[in-house]
């Protein structure tokens, strides 16, 4: 489908309702998936969908409509529909907002890119795709093999009565490759960092960056390497965790848990609460010394870059933990407001259809500086893992258990054996507390997820991640069944 | 609605050039979201969302597309026509595939389930104030759901229902939660009021201090809504033929090395319940029951037609991702309304939160225990139990260690809402389990 090309600022001009705000969101994303399984087409496809988020402000209660009627017509009814809804509602607020929640700001973002999604044809990246799954089948025991890229392109427009005017042009790519090696009912699969781990913010230029071929001859071996070795031994160790893995252990045990509306108990009924209360800020040490996470909406090409949220606010990086002390939660203007806690501009939305709440853009791991050898050197007794295949955690974010797709012994020093399935799991707070060296610029690792699910009704929203290497002390690791 | 894609469907039917295939889905809301927090009300919004799925084949080959549906006739029927001659454009440009399956031009179906709902301008009145001053959290949602299918050899398939869910926590003065879902399509404003006081009454059992329990064994009692998430882990690299064939199916020791269940574990799809269309994704509709596991013993995975074309075995109709869509569990024998006594000592589960595969290939299930968790001493509930990690085997908790199913099934709703609202549901029993392993 083609964009229909509105006039938003024309639309908002339209909207007729004694609102004390009103504010137009659009969103218009195409979605192109391609899939090769064992060298046979499995997706090829071009999804669109373009619709407006409308909302009012009445009496200190939002309310909204999303619709995919976008005509004038359309608008002015959404529009009087959300403002009965938010009438009805404002007798029963939690909150009174005022419109200094949906700050003025205008500006435009536009993804880096060199080459445009056009660059390639359907047939050319099939031919890709095709290459790629030829490579991961590096032996008869790889019984299943997979290469997947889907190109996103998202515009988003934001205008509002108080005169917020933002346009936002995204182009994402999303690529993936797995192996599956069978020997009776000894199975192992090795993917491309994790489920879908390699997302960015970048044009077909990426194509040009990576030996994609390389890659799949590298991860159909080590799937077949896995089948032959020893499950991963079970104890209390040092694990080193790689990036790729780190991502998950960031997203899970530091992001939710420092989601704002968390805090105040919105999500309660689904995903959870937090084991950080609101008086933590500036107090609680959640970290080693060598912790510091920054909310990093500014960083070139990772996945959540943006220039402003769904609110308007305008995205700056902060730090959210300095040396290990908690400084600043994941709050946009909604939740600042309720808190009292300072924030970040990370009110998202998935889409047109939804409103937004408190999400993760960019929550990154900033690099140390010990070498991966010193690092290694470091263990007399550990395990080193990579890439994530399974994810867990309670919904006080405290009691977590990942699961990593290929590991390595480290013995005195030295890595030694490879070792299938390994696990570890721990307790959010003590767990960052032993983090023990955090690894240089050289082993800094960027990566994101496609798949953050939060919210009622509920959002799957893009985050990114970037951390370096990390060692950790004193872990229970374990392996498989 | 109906008229509406049959309009749309003609129109691009028509469009078609020789020797060119389509197949369309249909899938729409009009919803109302009322999201709570303290009984009070977070957000609340309206949604209009209908969606157009294209399926094209022509020549061994075949693409797919979709676009978002506006509502307005001429505009939707250029940008669907636009949609077609994109994908037309494509397909010539893709690889042959040798698996396609073709659709079929019977049977078709209609299943139209009218409601007497609450109006989107009378929900917040109608639902509020029986909270009282409770600290209540969760979501509402209600309106019309859509799906339907059609291809251009001649099968139309339409679903409609109109219902409504609140799912919902109720939070103690100590942080102790109770869980409550109220759902259905016609609203009784009695039977909702009693629903919110039952769950207040459970929550003054949650007053007591939880204590902790260490990691280790424990004789434990799953509820249904416990069992149904058990259960839903089978949609997940479990039952599907598809995932058994590629190496990553929980299955692979039941069907490679005969291991079996407990006898008094069976499961079945059973679309007779009515909760979700009969017709799947490109139009086909499955046996109204399918055993799938029964007496422990695998009697047949989920077979899509794709499945079945690549690895020459015969469809049961399974939607392309093979997960249950209509999921029953038998029930069995033990009282479940005293099944407190039953357990002497050991664990009431009510609910279960965030399970996922640690060891897929061993039926290893990871997860946590939430809400009205309890320790039973002397068949007796002691107190709600501190959050605790588990890690075991379906192979033990459906298998050696199942030593009773409860009497009673209920339905779990799906009240799901990423994309749009769900449909459907489970349906099972409670299960008793002689070890069950706590870990953190």
């Amino acid at each position: 489908m083609n964009k229909i090309e509105i006039d938003l600022k024309q639309l908002l001009s339209a909207v007729d309702v004694s609102a004390d705000w009103v504010g137009l969101r659009e969103v218009y994303e195409k979605v192109t998936p391609r899939m090769i399984r064992d060298g046979v087409p499995v997706a090829n496809g071009t999804y669109t969908t373009q619709g407006v988020m409308v909302e009012v402000l009445v009496n200190g209660q939002f309310g909204y409509f999303g619709t995919s009627n976008i005509s004038k017509q359309g608008i002015s009814d959404a529009a009087q529909k959300a403002y009965m809804q938010a009438k009805l509602a404002s007798k029963h607020a939690l909150v009174s907002f005022t419109e200094a929640v949906r700050p003025a700001f205008q500006g435009k973002y536009q993804s880096p890119f060199v080459k445009n999604s056009d660059t390639l044809s359907p047939g050319e990246m099939n031919e890709m795709l095709l290459k790629m799954n030829e490579a991961l089948k590096v032996s008869d025991k790889i019984v299943s093999a997979s290469s997947i890229f889907q190109i996103i392109e998202t515009q988003f427009k934001f205008v509002s009565s108080n005169g917020s005017d933002i346009t936002q042009d995204f182009l994402l790519l999303e690529a993936d490759m797995s192996a599956t090696a069978v020997d009776g009912t000894n199975q192992q699969t090795r993917t491309f960092g994790g489920m879908r781990g390699n997302c960015k913010q970048i044009g077909l230029e990426y194509f040009d960056q990576i030996d994609l071929i390389g890659k799949a001859t590298q991860i159909g071996s080590e799937a077949i390497e896995l089948l032959d070795a020893d499950e991963c031994p079970s104890g209390e160790m040092d694990a080193l965790i790689a990036p790729d893995q780190m991502m998950l252990q960031i997203h899970e045990s530091v992001g939710h848990a420092l989601e704002v509306d968390r805090i105040l108990g919105d999500e309660r009924n689904y995903a959870g609460w937090s084991f950080v209360k609101l008086e933590d800020f500036g107090k609680l040490q959640y970290g080693s010394e060598h912790m510091n996470i920054t909310f990093d909406p500014t960083v070139s090409g990772e996945f959540a870059s943006y220039g402003f949220d769904d609110g308007g606010l305008k995205a700056e990086r902060q730090f959210i933990i300095k040396e290990g002390k908690l400084l600043r939660g994941l709050g946009g203007m909604e939740s600042q407001m309720r808190s009292g806690v300072e924030g970040v501009a990370n009110f998202r939305a998935s889409n047109w259809n939804r409103a937004p709440i408190d999400r993760m853009a960019n929550l990154n791991l900033e690099p140390g500086d010990a070498s991966r050898d010193e690092m290694i050197a470091s263990v007399e007794k550990g395990v080193y893992m990579e890439s994530n295949r399974s994810w867990s955690i309670d919904d006080y974010r405290n009691k977590f258990q990942f699961g990593c797709e290929y590991g390595k012994l480290i013995e005195n020093g030295k890595l030694t054996k490879t070792v299938k399935n390994p696990n570890y799991r721990g307790i959010s707070n003590p767990f960052w507390n032993s983090l023990k060296m955090v690894g240089n610029q050289d082993t800094f690792g960027i990566y994101g997820t496609p798949n953050c699910g939060k919210g009622e009704p509920n959002q799957v929203i893009r985050v990114g991640h970037a951390s370096p290497l990390c060692l950790f002390e004193n872990i229970q690791v374990f392996g498989g069944a | 609605m109906k008229a509406y894609f049959k309009s749309i469907s003609s129109r691009l039917f028509d469009a078609l050039n020789e020797n060119e295939t389509l197949s369309l889905s249909f899938s729409g809301e009009s919803s109302q979201f009322i999201r709570l927090n303290q009984a009070k009300i977070r957000q609340t919004g309206l949604v209009d969302d209908m969606d157009l799925g294209l399926k094209m084949i022509h020549n061994g080959r075949t693409v797919s597309g979709g676009i978002t549906l506006s509502g307005q006739k001429e505009t939707d029927q250029n940008q669907a026509l636009m949609a077609l001659a994109s994908l037309r454009a494509e397909i010539i440009q893709v690889p042959e595939d040798p698996y396609i399956v073709m659709p079929k031009g019977v049977p078709s179906s209609e299943e139209i389930q009218t409601a007497n709902g609450l109006p989107f301008d009378h929900a917040i009145d109608a639902l509020v104030p029986a909270m009282g001053d409770a600290d209540l959290v969760g979501i509402w949602a209600s309106g019309k759901i859509y799906r339907g299918n059609a291809n251009s050899l001649g099968q139309f398939h339409w679903f409609e229902t109109d219902s409504f869910s609140l799912d919902y926590s109720l939070v103690s003065s100590n942080h102790q939660m109770v869980k409550g879902t109220f759902s259905g399509r016609d609203w009784y404003q009695a039977d909702y009021e009693k629903n919110i006081a039952d769950s207040l009454h459970k929550l003054k059992l949650m007053e007591q201090k939880a204590v902790k329990v260490k990691p280790g064994d424990y004789r434990t009692w799953f509820e249904p809504a416990a069992v149904s998430d058990l259960l839903g882990m089978f949609s997940w690299n479990g039952i599907s033929e598809g995932a058994i064939q590629r190496g990553s199916s929980s299955f692979g020791k039941m069907r490679h090395e005969g291991v079996v269940l407990s006898p008094q574990f069976s499961v079945s799809e059973d679309f007779n319940t009515g909760l979700v269309p009969k017709f799947n994704s490109i139009g086909e509709v499955a046996n109204p029951k399918l055993n799938l596991i029964e007496d422990g013993k695998l009697r047949q995975t989920l077979v899509s037609s794709r499945t079945a074309s690549e690895f020459n075995l015969e469809s049961n109709f399974a939607d392309s991702g093979e997960y249950l869509r209509a999921p029953k569990m038998a029930s069995g024998n033990i009282n479940a309304s005293s099944v407190v006594e039953t357990i002497g000592d050991g664990l009431f589960l009510s609910n279960i939160h965030y399970l996922n595969w640690s060891d897929n290939a061993g039926g290893r299930v990871t997860g946590l225990t939430r809400y009205a968790c309890f320790k039973v001493k002397n068949g007796e509930l002691v107190a709600p139990i501190e959050t605790m990690r588990f890690d075991d085997t379906f192979y033990r908790y459906f298998g050696t260690e199942l030593e009773a199913v409860g009497d009673q099934t209920k339905i779990i709703p799906e009240i799901g809402t990423y994309g749009g609202r769900d449909l459907g549901g489970t349906v099972c029993p409670g299960i008793l389990v002689k070890a069950f392993s706590l870990t953190l």
